[in-house]
């Protein structure tokens, strides 16, 4: 016990004498935090409109000035040749091209069918469905009230009034989405990579072996290799869920217990999958590789952007052994919806056998001999 | 030249006799872009959907059968009354709830108006969104099919073009954004570990007491990596647009000589880097810190710019590969020439001069 608590010291020691790394472990990930969570966001906004108008009357104006005061739509060209406004989607000054015909006007009177053409720049094709949808929407509700003061309606329109209740998250406020995935990410990353990294400096600089012909055991020098970054994991997770409930108004709906003692176990899968990568690498180069494809694999399929659901099938088959995948999916339901340990007990018998699997695995491959 | 030379070739040694680390290096952009293909995927489908609909008349069964039929949504259960809802969402079983009201096409044929109620798991709130959104396009459409007969003359007919993605495919997006996320990570993680290895070693001072110039250790040490890279480059577009048939509307040559620029781009801001760092770990967590995340988030790839509040498009500004993003989209899928993306190109010439003046400055030549 004595001797690994003398390891411990040591540990500690040379992570918060490194002056240089203090800084990019403590405080780069939380200004990270601070700033991409403003980002991801899908909901559309200022899409930039050009208008060929050749009507030029009080209804095409009319139109434009209903495309306008939506919040989707800014309206910021106005042009009256085709090769212009194409011109404008190819140098990405416009995402939207409403043309509204000569004799728009005339046609509505009459009730002969007006036309208008949208064309819209469908590099981004989810975008491109939205601003569809949206700028349908809006002639739709141009036509009933124009189609309404003509009188031309046979009969009244039917309608059907769809009200959207969103739960959980009523204002749709997708930081508090963001917030819990971006600190799996880099909860992720100090843990994984510091471990590997500081093991494998150990072998290439030869101080490994110091410590090889000393009588310290394996698993006291394993295990205090791992409790600092494990504590320094947790602390960061900490930091960053009051940055995110201070700053992002993250609600904690759950308990944070079971949260925490999720993240205690995800972090010593995270931490082994660290040793266990530093133990067949002779070299930081070839650890930093192996780590960063595992962690950005792994992120990328744990469903941080996109919902798991809409992942195909042999995607979710190995999301069954993606630590990552869990945590992402148990910190969200905790912190966001309330999920007890109930509703979790799956991913935490999953997670735990994980846990187990893998540091076996990293003791199994740490050897005293060189 | 000639030390020069047996230089680069030592360097190609270092780095093609490490088989582990070539095989990451190949296997990242394959890995990556098959995931953005086929995992990572913004649409939505088959989300779990369950129906409370105490009418069960035509106009409801109608609209039921479209929302299933659309493929975003599968029918998770009709339910018999709306209180296990709660429960379900808790569980992450469903992601969202269509709720009619009771006499739906009675009311809709005397009242003309009738309500349905959609309730979307927020706690992610773009799908969420989008669901909402899919779901009020449906009815929209199924409303004015309704209306077509009494509505015909007064109808506005909305001719829609979607240009250069008429099938409104992902892969326009993602391929151009893993190339540049990419080609960024791994050109300057490279390069910045592996001069910031020399430091960590003491071999740098070997080196720099050798007849080569500073200059010359530089360029030496970045050549492979820029071999790698370009190779990489090659890689991404061969599956891009055999497996994902995205097409190469514009010139080859302008594309190939863009995605050169950006490489030589992200090897000086590795270079940059590696003057500031003293170690590989350093290197490696500047160069991951400061370049994953936000060229993940930050240059365009996923989220798009113009939703971003106004002072995070500002700071999107100084992501190198935001540019690139909009050249490769411009050239790959729109066919644009040069004259359309010049603005970006000489964004980008500019940023290679930055960091390799400020290298320049940073450099040291001589021992603390």
């Amino acid at each position: 016990m004595r001797t690994l608590i003398f390891i411990l010291q040591k540990e500690f020691i040379q992570v918060f004498r490194n002056k240089t790394m203090l800084p990019i472990i403590f405080i780069m990930p939380l200004i990270q935090l601070l700033i991409l969570v403003n980002a991801a966001t899908f909901e559309l906004k200022n899409v930039s409109l050009c208008v060929i108008d050749f009507d030029l009357s009080a209804s095409s104006r009319q139109l434009v000035a209903k495309f306008d005061g939506s919040p989707f739509f800014e309206v910021n060209k106005a042009s009256f040749r085709y090769t212009e406004a194409e011109n404008f989607i190819l140098s990405n000054k416009t995402d939207l091209v409403l043309t509204i015909p000569a004799g728009f006007e005339k046609n509505i009177k009459t009730g002969q069918g007006a036309r208008v053409q949208v064309m819209i720049d469908a590099v981004d094709g989810m975008a491109a469905g939205l601003i569809n949808a949206y700028s349908t929407q809006i002639i739709q509700s141009f036509n009933r009230e124009s189609g309404a003061n003509a009188g031309l309606l046979l009969r009244p329109v039917k309608n059907i009034l769809v009200t959207s209740s969103f739960w959980y998250n009523p204002e749709l406020d997708y930081k508090a989405y963001m917030v819990p995935g971006i600190l799996v990410i880099l909860v992720t990353m100090i843990g994984m990579f510091l471990t590997a990294l500081n093991i494998v400096r150990e072998k290439e600089i030869g101080t490994i072996e110091q410590i090889n012909v000393t009588p310290v055991r394996k698993i006291h020098f394993i295990v205090g290799k791992l409790i600092p970054f494990w504590v320094i994991a947790l602390v960061e997770l900490t930091v960053g869920l009051v940055i995110g409930v201070l700053l992002f108004k993250v609600p904690i709906v759950g308990s944070l217990w079971l949260l925490y003692a999720f993240a205690a176990i995800y972090l010593v899968i995270a931490l082994s999958i660290g040793l266990f990568f530093s133990s067949i690498s002779s070299t930081q180069q070839q650890v930093m590789f192996v780590a960063f494809f595992t962690m950005i694999t792994g992120i990328l399929m744990s469903g941080i952007f996109t919902p798991e659901e809409s992942m195909p099938g042999w995607a979710r088959a190995i999301n069954v052994i993606n630590p990552f995948a869990y945590f992402m999916r148990v910190i969200r339901l905790v912190l966001l919806k309330g999920s007890g340990f109930s509703d979790i007990w799956h991913e935490f018998a999953a997670i735990s056998l994980l846990a187990i699997l893998m540091l076996g695995l990293a003791v199994k491959s740490y050897k005293k001999r060189s | 030249m000639k030390q020069f030379i047996a230089f680069v070739k030592k360097e190609f040694y270092h780095i093609f006799r490490d088989k582990r680390t070539m095989l990451i290096l190949f296997g990242l952009p394959i890995a990556q872009i098959l995931i953005f293909g086929y995992v990572v995927n913004n649409e939505i489908n088959n989300a779990r959907i369950v129906v409370f609909d105490p009418s069960r008349d035509q106009a409801t069964r109608e609209i039921t059968n479209k929302v299933i039929a659309s493929g975003y949504f599968e029918l998770a259960e009709m339910v018999e009354t709306a209180s296990g809802l709660e429960k379900s969402f808790q569980k992450g079983d469903i992601k969202a709830a269509l709720i009619f009201e009771p006499q739906f096409s009675e009311k809709l044929a005397r009242e003309n108006i009738a309500h349905v109620q959609v309730i979307a798991d927020a706690s992610d709130p773009n799908t969420a969104n989008l669901m909402a959104s899919y779901i009020q396009a449906i009815i929209n459409t199924y409303t004015a099919e309704l209306n077509a007969q009494s509505a015909k003359n007064a109808t506005i007919i909305t001719e829609t073009k979607m240009l250069f993605n008429p099938e409104l495919k992902s892969a326009y997006m993602f391929v151009p954004g893993t190339m540049a996320l990419i080609l960024m990570l791994l050109s300057a993680m490279m390069t910045s570990i592996s001069i910031a290895r020399e430091k960590e070693m003491g071999t740098m001072e070997v080196l720099l007491v050798s007849p080569l110039k500073p200059i010359q250790i530089i360029i030496g040490k970045v050549m492979p990596y820029m071999a790698l890279s370009f190779i990489n480059a090659c890689v991404i577009m061969v599956l891009g647009t055999f497996i994902f048939n995205v097409p190469i509307r514009g010139s080859i040559v302008l594309l190939m000589s863009e995605s050169l620029l950006f490489i030589l781009l992200a090897l000086s801001l590795g270079i940059l880097i590696s003057t500031v760092a003293k170690t590989q770990e350093i290197a490696m967590f500047i160069s991951m810190l400061a370049l994953m995340l936000p060229t993940m988030l930050l240059s365009g790839f996923i989220y798009p710019i113009e939703n971003m509040p106004g002072w995070l498009q500002v700071i999107s500004n100084i992501m190198p590969a935001r540019w690139f993003i909009v050249i490769i989209k411009n050239i790959m899928i729109k066919g644009s020439g040069l004259g359309h993306i010049w603005i970006e190109t000489l964004i980008m010439t500019g940023m290679i001069a930055a960091f390799l003046l400020l290298s320049i400055r940073k450099f040291k030549i001589r021992l603390e």
